[in-house]
């Protein structure tokens, strides 16, 4: 593996808790690779499996999805439908030959900004040692990036 | 314009099975309708065509090609590029031409893999290890067969497609509501949808079109359906553990397989608003378990022995990874190789 390889993770966070930690790492100046970008939404358990196998596609090299500790989620009980999702998702990429440490689960409540930091940091070093995420083959990810095709109504139908 | 002035017809099948030409045919006396309206000029499985005289004819004079199958070789490719080439309407038809289908599933495999399978297996007799070799040195001058691809892709990976209809196969009276509304933009009694557009089908899912009472019920494991003695008639088939595959699958079919007591296995693809058909059913399948505690639901996910075969099994070719890396790496291989 080449040493100038940086990593690019995607990082989902949750509103009320691990996009917190994000934010108080920062206000504390607790620092973190730059590696990780991080998108906020409302609840662990919006994230769609789409969204990390889209980011996998896309040309991320990992994945890292991050709620509220079980039993306290904003919603109840979301967080344990994402925990469901994570196992099935580590599961079908084991099946498709893709390492399943390529996506990780952290659990972080708005005080763990140091816990957050360091999850992020170790995740960056674990993906670092897997190595890119590469050959992909990825799907046009809007129909506009197909193939143009002229409206059958202007060729004509008959 | 063809000989008797009506518009020409043509269906082709590449990577398939051919239960699509029987799903047409079995539009019953609506082939005749079929027959009266355009003038079928190539369809190898009903009739004798050549290719050379597809290459013979103008540029779009096709007006419908309903092409089938999916890509596995380079014969399925020079034919999908034909086609569109001599079409004005190219319809991506079924399964396997939308989605890549069952034989999408070999996209986990190398193409070595599959060859062993095929050629080494405990069913084949083939004692000198016999290959194909696409390229052949005869006597007579050089031969060649289809290049076979590493990969399995759909028809729009590969050409632009008009519509796209799906099923494993399409639904026979969806085809002849089709084949009505072709026919009716032909007399200009109506417009053809846009581009693009998926015909012949619902844009919901399976589970609107089916009468098995929902409930908020948790499952604490997943059941093979020829496990079961007994199925209840009336609830949903995912809260008895029957791993149904609805909740993704776009409507269109009329909810067959759930209504005769059997899972929904997918194979219409994702309704409109999947954008990757094992995703939603991830989604779907984590909704419905029960499980706080990983070692919990690593025991009911142990239940679905091939998580991959279950989300894909009909979508595998045009999921967002469409393919096993290790089957893509073989590829770049391979186009390396190529120029």
């Amino acid at each position: 593996m080449n040493d100038t390889f940086e990593p690019v993770i995607i990082g989902f966070t949750c509103n009320w808790c691990s996009y917190r930690a994000a934010d108080l790492a920062g206000t504390a100046r607790v620092k973190y690779p730059p590696n990780i970008r991080l998108i906020r939404l409302m609840c662990s358990g919006r994230l769609d499996p789409t969204f990390v196998l889209k980011a996998l596609a896309s040309g991320a090299d990992g994945v890292l999805i991050t709620g509220c500790h079980p039993g306290e989620c904003h919603y109840l009980e979301q967080n344990y439908k994402t925990l469901r999702r994570y196992l099935m998702l580590r599961r079908v990429l084991t099946q498709m030959g893709i390492e399943p440490d390529r996506i990780k689960l952290v659990w972080a409540s708005a005080a763990e900004g140091v816990k957050l930091a360091q999850e992020i940091t170790d995740m960056v070093e674990q993906i670092r040692a897997l190595g890119p995420f590469k050959p992909r083959y990825p799907m046009p990810l809007n129909p506009s990036e197909v193939a143009d095709v002229q409206p059958v109504a202007e060729r004509g139908t008959a | 314009m063809s000989m008797n002035g009506k518009p020409k017809f043509a269906m082709y099948w590449a990577a398939s099975c051919g239960g699509c030409e029987i799903a047409v045919l079995n539009i019953h006396e609506k082939i005749l309708d079929v027959d009266a309206n355009f003038e079928v000029v190539f369809w190898p499985v009903a009739m004798d065509a050549k290719y050379k005289d597809v290459e013979a004819m103008p540029d779009e004079a096709i007006t419908l090609t309903l092409f089938n199958g999916g890509i596995r070789n380079a014969e399925n490719e020079a034919m999908a590029h034909l086609m569109r080439r001599k079409s004005k309407i190219l319809v991506a038809f079924g399964s396997c031409a939308c989605a890549g289908c069952i034989p999408g599933l070999a996209n986990l495999s190398t193409r070595e893999q599959i060859f062993e399978a095929v050629y080494d297996g405990i069913s084949t007799d083939n004692p000198t290890g016999l290959r194909p070799d696409f390229q052949w040195a005869a006597p007579e001058g050089n031969l060649h067969i289809p290049e076979f691809y590493p990969v399995l892709k759909t028809l729009d990976q590969v050409v632009p497609v008009d519509y796209y209809m799906p099923g494993c196969p399409p639904e026979s009276h969806q085809i002849g509501a089709v084949v009505d509304l072709v026919i009716q933009a032909l007399h200009g009694n109506a417009t053809l949808p846009p581009t693009g557009s998926v015909i012949g089908a619902g844009t919901s899912t399976v589970c609107d079109e089916c009468p098995r009472v929902r409930n908020v019920k948790t499952i604490k494991q997943f059941t093979r359906i020829q496990h079961l003695t007994e199925i209840d008639p009336n609830l949903c088939l995912l809260e008895q553990g029957i791993p149904c595959n609805g909740p993704a699958t776009r409507s269109g079919c009329g909810a067959l397989c759930p209504r005769a007591s059997a899972q929904c296995i997918g194979c219409y693809g994702s309704s409109d608003s999947a954008f990757d058909f094992g995703a939603r059913l991830m989604t779907a399948f984590a909704s419905v378990m029960e499980g706080k505690e990983p070692a919990e639901i690593e025991r009911i996910l142990d239940t679905l022995p091939d998580p991959v075969g279950q989300f894909y099994r009909f979508s595998l070719a045009q999921s967002l990874l469409r393919a096993a890396p290790l089957v893509l790496e073989e590829e770049e291989q391979y186009a390396t190789h190529q120029h």
